[in-house]
């Protein structure tokens, strides 16, 4: 039983690192109409995400490798259930990777532009869906006694789940921006510095929104806190390292601030998982057909070959992670093989 | 049950787009890497200038992969989540292993390899370089791993789950090796090397054509051809061959859809091209005789089984797998005919002039691409109506909640949105390879490059113009 215990907080790991990860690109797609003056401007955002947005969004398809083999009641569940909408995340993420790819592949400015367009808009659709999705994770789901979901589409768009996905866009375009202060210069660094502390305003005031919804709202998601204090550090520590991303960006240290922003999204997603836990999809209509950690996992043997497999895979995947990193550090510069 | 024809062509359109691209990834990687061992070992700044080339087209190929890839991880759950659940304990820790050993892999290095040209000594580039096509090369490893066990399912039980029976890993290693595993896996990496090869080979021949970049192109020329013409030769007699045996012990329904063959008999014939006709149970068309029965058993009084042994309600689309069988094996045969003519008039030293075998070349490439995926068809129409095989059947496997109508909005999107980008794909890849490799680079500025781990780590970040 500890081994699903582990896999939940492993998927809880490799899901925050997405978020944490594409996260920042997200935001700088989504943040290029704002701060982009000219062709040169948006190549320089381009580039600044280029070397990695990949290997980035290759912990999504992790996330859903992870949740196949870990959970695969809730990966059969969740996909089939949500259909429509996960049909229109696809979609999304395929226009975001060509249009990386294809844009500057041509000088005219219209072909440029288009696709310029597809960038930002499929940014701030990822980021927006996966807080709709988030909304009526947290919220349940009617799921009948063969553990299917039966939700229309447009249901799933309630208020509650509206904003949380405005919260999402507003966190990842603070994290882009926060990243691009250490990834460009001259007046563009101007810009983005400019609009970063409204954004974490912004975002700053959402969140205080949705936290005061969650309370209001009839499920009582402060019962696990009760039940298990520590799991409150969480919470308290998002509410630090927000306050340290805001000094840390007033003083221009840009590297910490990043930090900081990446702290906060993974302690806010750790929040989010404790106050679930070990619930993964809750059901609305009859809590008995809950999919939680338990029954909805696979046998042991396979979560622990599965173990095997990450304890192998992962030392690896983080050294190399980090060395790519490393080796594109510092501030964009185009030359002729960029975007 | 609702209907999932919907469903199953939705799958199809949207594995068989995918796999435009990863055999491209394998086979160009290959001949990337045969360029960046040259650099290496010669110095000779036109190794660069190819791989400057090649892998500005692989950063397309790789895009369009991954972008379509994205869509086959979690089509199983949104389309088949009965499947999902019978099988997420077995088949679902391969796609996870997948993603761990090799996507991460590839992804993380594939920065370093599209953006190495300007950044990387020789050795350096070569290392990103190597390490993207090995994950490739893992990624196909594990999905056809995964495959594999759909096709010839062992090392598991069934159990009863939650909501009804599902399969449990009961041994590992079964699980990885089943036995249609290695020699499929095989089979579809010399298909994808030999893509690859016919791919830079159809340029090159294209350049020529034009009298272009003509010292370049007869370079590339040089190490594609001699892959293309041996693997042809060995995929044909050895790989496919293998292929067909595992077929006939392992699925001896599908092999007899394959060939036609209603009565069980030795000395079965092969056919080369015809027509079956299910309602009349017979196969007409021009056949080897004999041939069957020594590709399966290596002679001519092996018995073969015929589908008169196995219940209607168990048999594929017999005609449909028979057609695209049939259009694999002959392009096969077609291609070892191209590696003759082209070792013909290599040997007669008119390969670069040859206009008639120039035009060939550029052309072929779109055959070998053909015909992997007749090879595919015909490894998925031929397991049907069985989605794991003997198992689950492929009708009873699809999500129970969703409607047809939803599926079929699905469906058009990805029509839609898949030809615009098959267009798009396409005409960047023709300008691409219109524009033509780049100036060599200068022999003093990759001198300069950071070209081992220590210049890389001890390497000042790039001049910044405000220090942050
Ligand atoms: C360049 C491509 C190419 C060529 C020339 C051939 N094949 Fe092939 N074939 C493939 C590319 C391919 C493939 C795309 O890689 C497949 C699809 C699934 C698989 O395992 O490999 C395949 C499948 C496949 C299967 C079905 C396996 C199954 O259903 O599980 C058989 C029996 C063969 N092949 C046999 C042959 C023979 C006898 C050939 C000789 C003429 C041949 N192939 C040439
Ligand atoms: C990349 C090459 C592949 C191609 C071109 C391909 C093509 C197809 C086609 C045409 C079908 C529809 C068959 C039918 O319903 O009659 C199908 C079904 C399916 N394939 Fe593949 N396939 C490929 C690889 C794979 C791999 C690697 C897997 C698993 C890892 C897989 C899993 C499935 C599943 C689950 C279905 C749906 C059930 C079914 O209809 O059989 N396919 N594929
Ligand atoms: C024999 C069939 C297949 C092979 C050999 C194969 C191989 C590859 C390769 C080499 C890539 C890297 C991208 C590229 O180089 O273009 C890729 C991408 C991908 N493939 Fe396939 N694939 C196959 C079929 C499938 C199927 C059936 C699935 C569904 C599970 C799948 C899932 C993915 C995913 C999720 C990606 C994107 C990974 C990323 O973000 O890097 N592939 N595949």
């Amino acid at each position: 039983m500890w081994l699903n215990q582990l896999w939940f907080v492993l998927y809880v790991v490799i899901i925050g690192g997405y978020v944490i990860l594409d996260g920042f690109d997200l935001g700088v797609g989504m943040l290029s109409p704002f701060v982009a003056r000219s062709d040169h401007d948006r190549r320089v955002l381009l580039n600044s995400i280029g070397p990695v947005w990949d290997g980035n969004e290759v912990w999504l398809v992790l996330g859903g490798g992870a949740l196949f083999a870990a959970f695969p009641f809730v990966y059969a569940s969740l996909f089939s259930g949500f259909y429509l909408a996960h049909m229109a995340v696809l979609l999304v993420l395929i226009l975001r990777a060509v249009a990386i790819e294809f844009r500057s592949k041509r000088e005219s400015a219209r072909w440029r532009t288009t696709w310029d367009w597809f960038f930002t808009i499929s940014s701030t659709g990822i980021a927006f869906l996966l807080g709709v999705a988030l909304g009526n994770v947290l919220r349940g789901v009617p799921i009948d006694d063969q553990g299917n979901l039966n939700v229309d589409f447009l249901s799933l768009l309630s208020p509650y789940a509206l904003l949380l996905g405005v919260a999402a866009v507003l966190m990842l375009a603070l994290h882009g921006g926060i990243f691009l202060t250490m990834k460009v210069s001259d007046e563009l660094l101007g810009r983005v510095e400019q609009l970063v502390p409204r954004l974490m305003v912004a975002f700053f005031v959402v969140m205080t929104a949705v936290i005061a919804w969650t309370l209001f709202l009839p499920e009582d998601f402060a019962q696990n806190f009760r039940d298990r204090p520590w799991t409150a550090v969480f919470p308290a520590a998002a509410f630090v390292a927000v306050l340290v991303a805001w000094r840390s960006i007033r003083a221009s240290e840009h590297g910490r601030a990043f930090l900081a922003s990446a702290s906060m999204i993974g302690l806010l997603m750790a929040s989010v998982a404790a106050a679930l836990y070990p619930v993964m999809l809750p059901a609305s209509n009859d809590a008995a057909n809950s999919l939680t950690i338990y029954n909805a996992a696979s046998t042991q043997e396979t979560l622990t070959v599965m173990l095997v497999v990450a304890v192998i895979g992962m030392p690896f995947v983080l050294l190399y992670t980090a060395g790519v990193y490393y080796f594109f550090r510092g501030r964009v510069q185009l030359d002729e093989d960029s975007y | 049950m609702r209907d999932v024809l919907l469903d199953r062509i939705q799958f199809g359109l949207t594995a068989s787009f995918h796999f435009i691209f990863p055999p491209l990834s394998l086979g160009v990687g290959l001949i990337l890497l045969v360029f960046g061992v040259q650099s290496v070992r010669t110095k000779d700044p036109k190794w660069r200038q190819l791989s400057l080339f090649w892998v500005r087209i692989y950063g397309l190929i790789f895009a369009m992969g991954v972008a379509t890839g994205i869509v086959m991880e979690f089509e199983f759950g949104t389309n088949w989540s009965v499947y999902s659940r019978y099988v997420g304990n077995v088949f679902g820790s391969l796609l996870a292993a997948e993603g761990i050993f090799a996507f991460m892999l590839e992804g993380g290095f594939l920065g370093l390899m599209l953006f190495g040209g300007t950044r990387l000594g020789n050795r350096m580039w070569l290392f990103a370089t190597s390490m993207v096509v090995v994950g490739a090369h893992f990624s196909a490893t594990w999905i056809i791993m995964a495959n594999s066990w759909m096709q010839t399912p062992q090392g598991y039980e069934i159990t009863q789950g939650p909501n009804g029976p599902m399969a449990v890993m009961t041994n590992f290693w079964e699980v990885v090796f089943t036995p249609s595993f290695i020699p499929r896996l095989l089979h579809v990496l010399v298909a994808s090397w030999m893509l690859g090869a016919a791919m830079v080979a159809s340029v090159s021949a294209w350049y020529l054509l034009k009298d272009r970049h003509v010292d370049v192109a007869r370079t590339m020329m040089k190490v594609a051809l001699p892959i293309f013409c041996v693997l042809s030769v060995l995929q044909v007699a050895v790989f496919g061959a293998q292929q067909a045996t595992v077929v006939a012990e392992e699925q001896p329904v599908k092999l007899a859809s394959m060939e036609g063959l209603w009565e069980t008999r030795d000395c079965a014939p092969l056919y080369l091209f015809g027509w079956v006709d299910t309602a009349d149970q017979t196969t007409s068309g021009v056949s080897i005789p004999c041939m069957l029965s020594v590709l399966v058993g290596f002679t001519p009084s092996t018995e073969v089984q015929g589908l008169n042994e196995f219940p209607a309600d168990e048999r594929p689309n017999i005609n449909l797998v028979f057609q695209v069988y049939h259009a694999m094996i002959d392009l096969g045969m077609v291609f070892v005919g191209v590696s003759a003519l082209v070792a013909f008039t290599a040997w007669r030293r008119r390969l670069y002039t040859s206009r008639f075998v120039l035009r060939v070349l550029v052309v072929n490439v779109v055959l070998v691409f053909a015909a992997i995926i007749a090879g595919w068809w015909t490894a998925e129409f031929g397991r049907q109506p069985w989605i794991v095989w003997d198992q689950l059947r492929t009708a009873d496997a699809a999500s129970p909640n969703l409607s047809t109508t939803t599926v079929a909005i699905s469906l058009v999107g990805f029509v839609v949105v898949y030809s615009l980008l098959a267009v798009v794909f396409f005409w960047l890849l023709n300008q691409k390879i219109q524009a033509g490799p780049p100036d060599p680079p200068d022999e003093s500025e990759v001198e300069s490059l950071p070209d081992s781990f220590g210049e890389i780590f001890a390497r000042r970040p790039r001049a910044s113009s405000r220090v942050g």
